[in-house]
């Protein structure tokens, strides 16, 4: 294969703190510019992966990595890595939209303000230009000092994907993004990662297997903390190498 | 057969009695504000409303009072005291939901809660005997030394410090609202829901900058609830207060000087009004009294009711 790799996964092993062994000998490979899914049942693990990618695991004490995650060369689970860097190189959107208590503006302003961007009109150009990328420029553009409570739940998420992309992510990562919203905006979601794609690196976990066949290029299939199979999407769900993956995707159990 | 909805008689018996229970404070409150007026009805048409509380007149012997003095220093203890304890208490309560770790959360809130279960004539005692005298050897000098020459701020840095004064009375009293702020402000801040918080670390943020910008805007209404609650704690504290505020019926500016706050008059000359102007001048300032902490109360209500919504949307 040609592509180039992103994030790679080498015997990954995790442990919740209290011992619980969440992640066992995951090795997968997120390449440059594709969209990789995680599937699987509730509980497999897929979040627990996900969120290895920017480390949000320490925030909780207890919680144990074992292997590597390469991301550029280097091995972001080893101990000097920068959490702050990494993760405004890897964005996350979270499950439910997570807007900050303040007007739409600062919202996507303040990770750039965060990296020390203090000047109002290089802000500006980046906050419209996020926006624009989000497709949410022409909704919110009369109305960039309103509350972001004050935007539907569809507009906040694409808000909150706005907010990650302003501080030009390399990677992206979405937990189960469309999971509190309508059809509607669910399919703009949707809409939005096949265009991202073209500029950032996107693994997305989602419970829908619909989705994850619509949009994206890899899919990894977890069950009970292990990866039973890591392919290229169309033949995931056309013709898995494994009688789990195929029970699974075609709605066997899950 | 279709039951009928005859109420069992225990159930009747059980109503009625917690709903005379629950009725027996409003006729408490009702009764106690009938006679706080009626007994200062008298101090009332002397006075009038308007000019017993502009007056700084308070002269047995001439029977002239005024409640100005008092409301002032009601008003000055209790407002330096929550400067005083609003960064302490906010900075315990950060530690304690954000920082410290796990193990050590529940002695700091024990700890809080006991300094909340002192009784107050202690914590009068302890700042006459140990605060007043470290205040006036010690720390009123330093600060005199360093801001008694500074215009402007200077003001509140005048006389000689005694150690019975408005700065003790003040340092004593934020001790004693501390825990409320702090307690208050930790359930407030817990409220915050964690997926907001990660989301700010997954954009880069800091611990410092996650609380300054997410959970403390979010959580700001129930913090400000907790500070008028405190407000109207202060508001009403007396023993501790009285041992080392002084009498002082006088406006002064300097925090070294004593003064008189509304509670600490009424504790000090009950037993010695002796006429009935006075003993109604004295209802009247505890009628005043009981409409600020009634204002308090319902602006501290007000607050976390709307915070409450907020939080349950």
């Amino acid at each position: 294969m040609s592509e180039k790799i992103e994030l790679e996964v080498k015997e990954l092993d995790f442990h919740y703190s209290g011992n619980v062994h969440a992640l066992k000998k995951i090795n997968l490979r997120a390449y440059k510019n594709s969209v990789t899914a995680l599937i699987g049942p509730s509980g497999c693990g897929k979040t627990t992966l996900l969120r290895c990618f920017n480390r949000m695991h320490d925030l909780y004490p207890g919680n144990r990595y074992q292997g590597e995650v390469i991301f550029q060369g280097d091995n972001i689970l080893s101990g000097g890595t920068d959490l702050i860097n990494l993760r405004s190189r890897i964005g996350m959107v979270f499950q439910k939209p997570t807007p900050f208590p303040m007007s739409i503006f600062d919202n996507i302003a303040y990770g750039l303000k965060l990296k020390g961007v203090r000047k109002r009109a290089e802000l500006s150009e980046k906050v419209e230009k996020a926006l624009v990328h989000a497709v949410l420029w022409d909704e919110v553009k009369d109305k960039l000092g309103a509350n972001a409570y004050e935007l539907s739940g569809g507009q906040q998420q694409r808000l909150v994907i706005a907010r990650a992309l302003a501080v030009d992510p390399e990677v992206l990562l979405f937990d189960e993004p469309t999971s509190a919203l309508d059809p509607i905006s669910t399919a703009k979601i949707e809409e939005l990662a096949a265009v991202l794609k073209k500029e950032v690196t996107i693994v997305i976990v989602t419970h829908n297997m619909q989705q994850a066949a619509r949009i994206s290029d890899w899919t990894g299939f977890l069950m009970l903390g292990e990866l039973i199979e890591f392919d290229r999407t169309d033949k995931i769900f056309t013709a898995p190498s494994e009688k789990l993956t195929e029970d699974y995707v075609t709605g066997r159990f899950g | 057969m279709p039951r009928t909805a005859k109420k069992n008689p225990v159930d009747n018996i059980f109503s009625l009695v917690t709903a005379a229970a629950s009725f027996s404070v409003i006729i408490l409150i009702i009764g106690i504000l009938y006679v706080l007026v009626s007994e200062s009805s008298l101090a009332i048409g002397r006075f009038g409303i308007w000019k017993f509380l502009s007056s700084t007149d308070w002269d047995p012997v001439k029977e002239s009072f005024g409640a100005l003095t008092n409301v002032y220093g009601t008003a000055f203890t209790t407002l330096l005291s929550l400067v005083i304890a609003i960064p302490v208490a906010i900075g315990i309560a950060i530690f304690v939901t954000e920082i410290s770790p796990n193990f050590l959360k529940g002695p700091i809130g024990a700890a809080i809660e006991l300094l909340a279960a002192i009784p107050s004539i202690i914590y009068g005692m302890w700042g006459l005997f140990t605060l007043s005298p470290i205040m006036s050897n010690h720390i009123e000098p330093f600060l005199k030394k360093i801001f008694g020459s500074v215009p402007l701020v200077g003001i509140l840095f005048q006389g000689t410090p005694m150690g019975i004064d408005i700065l003790t009375a003040s340092v004593i009293l934020s001790i004693m609202i501390i825990p409320f702020t702090a307690s208050i402000s930790r359930d407030s801040f817990n409220l915050t829901p964690s997926v907001v918080k990660e989301s700010a670390y997954a954009i880069g943020a800091t611990k410092w900058e996650v609380v300054k910008n997410v959970v403390i805007p979010y959580s700001k209404l129930g913090v400000f609830g907790g500070i008028v609650l405190s407000l109207g704690r202060a508001l009403g504290e007396t023993m501790a207060v009285a041992f080392v505020l002084g009498n002082n019926h006088r406006i002064t500016t300097s925090l070294f000087d004593a003064a008189a706050t509304i509670t600490v008059t009424l504790a000090n000359e009950f037993a010695e009004a002796d006429t009935d102007i006075y003993l109604s001048s004295l209802f009247y300032l505890a009628l005043v009294l009981f409409v600020m902490s009634f204002i308090t109360l319902a602006i501290a209500k007000f607050f976390l009711l709307r915070a409450e919504k907020k939080y349950s949307r």
